[in-house]
């Protein structure tokens, strides 16, 4: 056992942790977030993606040793106040998810994205969510709601890092 | 799924790590984990020790030293992307990072973790073969230095010992007249290498007076094209000149076939992505 | 989309935001993984690394002295309870179904089938002792190639079987009466044009993983699970399990994505359920990825042998399919009959004379086949509109000419098919020249021809596909008469609640598709009340008693009816009330915006909400009436609905590498009238996405030995947001008449439409090369090669890429 210290949406844990026991795992089964969930084992989905001290990671692919001392963001610390992120409301507003499996990681991969370039073009945002896979929307409303998030509330963008 | 159960050991600095390396078992290095993770994930390797190399800063950060740029193994893909130094004296680096994965991968991949897992698949094994870099590699009995021609011994080996730490990377400055460009090609956008190549020319007027060509994913271990560079040089930086010098990319390799391609295409692959990485690299096409 | 319509003055045509986002992009969904129960034990399942083998011996006394670890179960400690996977439709009088052991006891039959259970205090507990269990197997014959299978003396998947046929399906129009002799056809044809297509197999690839969660409860159990099919596995838990129906409550949670993938009564929740039935205790498995892609069902995968006969002036005569389709090892719920269903599709929009069709279903050592979006309608699709650019090609004839001297006519609907189907509705006339429109077609014609010209290592093509569908699974007594052990009908409730809110009930199953948003559309407009006071209750066998699911593009088509028609009765119930409330005979009321008013007294009215109050104080109610407008419907539909439209490819080739890109997709869908166009939209672009992928990216490919290959993303490539075209769809509407609602359903269109329509595209641009047929999905490798050696490809290697392989030596990684 290994003891760590994290920062998670907030909120100060500290835990004794199997070194083996993969951040997400750490995230979903000690914290209770499930939000944040496990859709592949090779690091190709995304559905994981969370932000370590505000830079976009693949969960499932982060020891929790390795996230020792990190502040770590989930879908779940990304509102504030009850007011929904613009990247969450501009999902919403799209019609940029369905089943909705893919959406937190998907959401996380965005937020990471607009906060480097606050006003990505078409192809920039498609390079920006490459690592995240959806197989219900066939990205088109994604890729509009990451333009909308982008053109009207860009400034509040990245906010929650 | 999840890993097999091992002890973890964090070391803050190269000493420490090459002390815990001494510790006996089968240990492996942490070098951002994202191959790695995932080939323990699937117990395809279940070390009974990791080092992480996570928390030696001394491995982290890029710096110029006289003729060359110094990258930190521990440096990220994302910081390596970022920086001016790589971008003005290397910036064929900074082209194939940008191919590698995606964000979240180059958040936490290192470029010496990239080159010490030496997947035959991954791209920036072939970009420091032609670049002609040198790998420092630390171990008990102090620091040697190997050149890329002689790093990557053979597929998911490098001549880093089983005690030892690759510590940082010298890379040549390429000085004026220089172009580079890395083609690579792949069936979706995050997916391995099928073929990559990393080209770098200079220009004299419309003649090429150097090329460096390196191939990815065309043998077990990356392979410089001297053919290829051979025939370019001296030549002109035509496109028919260029596809003519392209034809000797072949040469040399010993490529896999997988689901992606059979070895014949992609022997056919690198002929053609070359002829395109060295028209890029020398700013027509 | 570019909808130009007017503007609804109901719900019903509204792109109303979803009300299911809310949790979704917020991270408070309740997926079945997410789900914990006091002593909750972990399962983990070892999988066979042998295609085709007697198990001889399994030891599991190591694993079971692990830490952590509360018991080891192989096949045999279950072999008298566990009975068989449930196959529900018997295609053919005389089909073999050899049966299906949830966990293998003699024999397992394709690789990844579970042989042995660890059940443990914690996951990795579980996993870890997986480790510890010796199995020793027997090598038997490997059956993989379905064109071996079934030649005489082949290799046996079965040992108790006479070969390796499961059914064999034929449908003849002249035997039937429903078109000519399909002999005479060939006999008497100008023209024949012949062809062997392959439809690869694919994985469904559903973004969450299958998880399944059982509690003991009293007498019986509950179980949550990520299927689409709640009620339909109650029912077949019970049936096989012997628990009793009403003891077993099924609850699917959220479901992330299904495609098909979800609907089957799986090995792992009849694991689940014997487990948690032996022990007493609540367990929970999910699988992996690598797990889910290697034993969760895979998707079409036939051989098509196709023979088209027709005039020299391109009018078709006959058309003859035969198909081999490849069950798998075993057969679940639906393997049978998705190949079968295509009996009914081949024919399309085209007026064929006469037409045979012949389906062999056939089992190898892979992993069982069953319902991937589409679901036989894909494969069938493909063919028709592959067969049609061949037969234009050998007649040196625009496709699209080819087509319009062949289809269906708008006037001539009803059209009764070849097959005996009756098409209801449609206009394949329009829906064509808005998608040419939108394409630019004729600009794109001239530059291929310019490109052609100038010899461009950049080749263009343009595909077509014109298709047509059906939907609304099903008519109960045509699948009756067809096989199925079940019926079609869907069931709706509608409960007004005392505060005017209300409560409707489902027994369609949703997991990603809106059906709360879309459902509450219709009922606020069917009871004028607002649409944020209606909320959709489902997918939970113990308060949606009743229902047949989702899949097939049914839930609008057919549970849709179900809830107008529940909603129907609401009204009457509460015009009854008003009556009596406002002293008036039921004859003189107007129902209209939520409120009953008396004709020609427009102040004496009542609105729903206020009647639903009375009906609840009970207080003044009409002699006799129960105090209750509650009401619910069970919808059987008497027709299928056939959605059409044409979608058209523009694809880029690059003749030096054989890279395929989609330079412009347009498509014109007619999917009858819209409850929310904007989901609408959705379903159309994710279906695209995935029949493109089938026709570039995506196979599940098996090595010699019959291990699958593509065992994880890294080699089944779900394309990315960076490998799919920008999508350019619009519609046509012409409503359906066969139910109120005008409804056809979109679920599955863009998959079924787009793949030939790509395919299409890429041998147009390189048939001058001499191109005749590519094999799916087009790598770049399979294009090249059918360039520069004159084929259609050829197989691709079976050998997965250096990351992650399971043959790679990864102790040697350094890093």
């Amino acid at each position: 056992m290994t003891r760590i210290e994290m920062t998670v949406d907030g909120v100060s844990y500290d835990d004794d942790v199997e070194p083996r026991l993969l951040l997400v795992h750490y995230l979903r089964e000690r914290l209770g977030k499930v939000g944040t969930v496990v859709g592949c084992d090779t690091s190709n989905c995304g559905a994981c993606t969370v932000l370590v001290d505000g830079k976009s990671a693949k969960s499932c692919t982060v020891l929790a040793v390795q996230a020792d001392g990190s502040e770590v963001t989930t879908i779940e610390g990304l509102s504030t106040g009850g007011a929904l992120h613009p990247v969450q409301q501009a999902f919403h507003e799209n019609h940029a998810l369905q089943c909705g499996f893919c959406t937190p990681g998907m959401i996380m991969a965005v937020v990471d994205l607009l906060a480097e370039n606050s006003s990505p073009s078409v192809e920039e945002i498609k390079h920006g969510i490459e690592g995240n896979l959806c197989r219900c929307t066939g990205y088109q409303n994604i890729i509009k709601a990451v333009q909308a998030a982008a053109s009207g509330q860009a400034a509040s963008v990245g906010g929650a890092q | 799924m999840i890993p097999a159960a091992f002890d973890y050991v964090r070391p803050s600095s190269v000493d420490e790590a090459v002390q815990a390396l001494g510790g006996g078992g089968d240990i492996k290095l942490l070098a951002g984990g994202q191959s790695f993770i995932p080939v323990m994930r699937l117990r395809l390797a279940a070390p009974d020790t990791v080092v992480d190399l996570g928390r030696v800063d001394e491995l982290r950060g890029i710096r110029e030293d006289g003729d060359a740029i110094v990258i930190g193994a521990m440096t990220t893909h994302a910081d390596v992307l970022k920086n001016a130094l790589v971008r003005e004296h290397a910036e064929l680096i900074t082209k194939a990072t940008e191919t590698i994965a995606d964000r979240q991968v180059r958040h936490r991949g290192t470029f010496g973790g990239a080159l010490a897992h030496a997947d035959p698949a991954g791209d920036l094994p072939a970009v420091a073969l032609a670049l002609d870099a040198e790998m420092v590699i630390a171990g008990s009995g102090g620091r040697r230095t190997v050149p890329a021609a002689e790093f990557f011994l053979d597929y998911l080996t490098t001549a880093v010992g089983e005690d030892e730490v690759l510590v940082e990377v010298r890379v040549p400055k390429l000085g004026a007249g220089w172009g580079s460009h890395y083609e690579k090609f792949n069936r979706v956008a995050q997916a391995w290498s099928i073929v990559g190549v990393a080209a770098a020319v200079q220009l004299d007027g419309d003649t090429i007076a150097q090329a460096r060509v390196a191939l990815t994913n065309m043998s077990s271990v990356p392979v410089r094209a001297s053919a290829v560079e051979q025939a370019l040089t001296g030549g002109p930086a035509s496109a028919e000149a260029v596809e003519a010098a392209a034809a000797h990319a072949n040469e040399g390799t010993n490529p896999t076939s997988d689901l992606n391609a059979k070895a014949d295409y992609r022997g056919h692959l690198a002929q053609v992505l070359t002829k395109r990485a060295v028209l890029a690299a020398a700013g027509r096409n | 989309m570019t909808v130009t319509e007017e503007r609804p003055t109901g719900e019903v045509g509204r792109a109303r935001l979803r009300k299911e986002d809310a949790r979704l992009i917020t991270g408070q969904t309740n997926w079945t993984d997410n789900i914990s129960v006091p002593g909750l034990l972990h399962l983990a399942l070892l999988r066979s690394p042998s295609a085709h083998a007697k198990i001889t011996s399994i030891d599991v006394e190591a694993a079971k002295a692990r830490p952590g670890v509360i018991a080891v179960f192989t096949g045999k400690d279950f072999a008298e309870e566990q009975g068989s996977i449930p196959c529900a439709w018997t295609v053919t009088p005389d089909m073999v179904n050899p049966g299906h052991p949830s966990l293998a006891v003699d024999e397992v039959k394709h690789a990844g089938e579970a042989v042995a259970v660890v059940v443990a205090r914690d996951k990795s507990a579980a996993q870890d002792a997986l480790e510890h269990i010796d199995v020793d197997y027997d090598t038997l014959p490997v059956v993989l190639d379905m064109e071996a299978a079934v030649a005489d003396g082949a290799d046996k998947v079965h040992a108790n079987t006479e070969g390796n046929r499961s059914y064999s399906f034929v449908f003849e129009s002249g035997a039937a009466g429903t078109g000519g002799s399909t002999d005479e056809a060939f006999n008497d044809a100008e023209v024949v044009v012949s062809r062997r297509f392959i439809q690869q197999r694919l994985i469904p690839a559903f973004m969450e993983p299958r998880s399944t969660v059982v509690q003991p409860v009293g007498e019986g159990f509950t179980m949550w699970t990520a299927t689409q099919i709640p009620h339909i596995l109650r029912v077949m838990l019970s049936l096989t399990l012997g628990i009793p129906e009403h003891k077993m409550r099924v609850i699917a949670p959220d479901v992330g994505g299904g495609f098909g993938g979800k609907l089957q009564v799986t090995p792992e929740e009849f694991i689940c359920a014997l487990v948690s039935r032996r022990l007493g205790k609540p367990v929970k498995y999910t699988e992996s990825r690598s797990e889910s892609l290697m034993t969760a069902h895979h998707g079409r995968d036939q051989i098509q042998y196709i023979d088209i006969a027709a005039k020299r002036d391109g009018t078709v005569t006959g058309l003859k399919v035969r198909l081999l389709a490849d069950m798998g090892a075993y057969l679940r719920l639906l393997t049978p009959v998705v190949p079968v269903i295509g009996a009914f599709v081949f024919p399309a929009i085209y007026k064929f004379p006469a037409y045979r069709f012949q389906c062999d279903g056939v089992f190898t050592n892979k992993a069982p086949t069953d319902a991937y979006r589409g679901a036989g309608r894909p494969e069938a699709t493909f063919g028709i509109e592959r067969i049609m650019d061949e037969l234009a090609a050998e007649l040196d004839m625009d496709p699209m000419e080819l087509r319009r001297k062949n289809w269906i006519t708008h006037e001539e609907f009803p059209f009764t098919t070849v097959v005996g189907m009756v098409y209801d509705s449609g206009n394949y006339e329009a829906a064509t020249d808005k998608a040419l429109q939108m394409m630019g077609w004729d600009a794109l014609r001239a530059e291929q021809k310019q490109r052609r010209q100038s010899n461009d290592p950049v080749q263009l093509g343009l595909g077509i596909s014109t298709f047509t569908e059906m939907c609304g699974l099903a008519p109960s007594r045509v699948v009756g008469s067809l096989g199925a052990a079940a019926g079609g009908w869907e069931q709706a409730s509608v409960r007004m609640l005392p505060t005017g809110m209300v409560e409707v009930v489902t027994g369609a199953s949703p997991h990603g598709q809106g059906h709360v948003t879309s459902f509450s559309q219709i009922v606020a407009d069917q009871l004028g009340v607002p649409f944020e006071h209606v909320g959709v209750v489902h997918g939970d066998t113990s308060s949606s008693h009743k229902g047949l699911d989702t899949y097939g593009s049914r839930s609008l088509v057919v549970g849709g009816i179900a809830l107008v028609k529940a909603a129907e009765k609401v009204v009457e119930k509460a015009k009854r009330v008003a009556a009596h409330l406002l002293e008036a005979s039921e004859d003189d009321l107007d129902f209209k915006d939520g409120s009953f008013s008396v004709r020609g007294t427009p102040d004496s009215k009542l609105s729903i909400q206020e009647i639903a109050f009375a009906t609840f104080s009970g207080h003044n109610l009409p002699d006799g009436m129960e105090p209750s407008l509650d009401s619910d419907a069970t919808f059987d539909p008497e027709n299928f609905s056939f959605p059409h439209g044409t979608h058209l490819c523009a694809t880029e080739v690059d003749t030096e590498t054989g890279s395929v890109r989609i330079r412009k997709y347009v498509c014109v869908d007619d999917i009858g009238e819209v409850i929310n166009p904007m989901i609408v939209e959705g379903q159309v672009h994710g279906g695209l996405a995935q029949g493109i992928a089938q026709a570039l990216y995506e196979e599940a490919v098996y090595d010699e030995d019959g291990n699958l290959t593509t065992g994880s993303f890294v080699d089944y490539l779900v394309p990315s947001a960076l490998d799919l075209p920008y999508f350019d769809t619009d519609r046509t509407t012409t409503a359906a008449t066969s139910n109120p609602l005008g409804v056809k359903g979109v679920g599955e269109a863009g998959t079924i439409a787009s793949t030939p329509a790509v395919v299409n595209a890429v041998l147009d641009a390189v048939r001058h090369k001499g191109v005749t047929d590519i094999l799916m999905p087009m790598t770049p490798e399979r294009v090249w090669r059918a360039i520069h050696e004159s084929s259609d490809g050829g197989e691709r290697a079976a050998e997965g890429s250096i990351a992650y392989s399971a043959t790679s030596d990864a102790e040697e990684s350094a890093l």
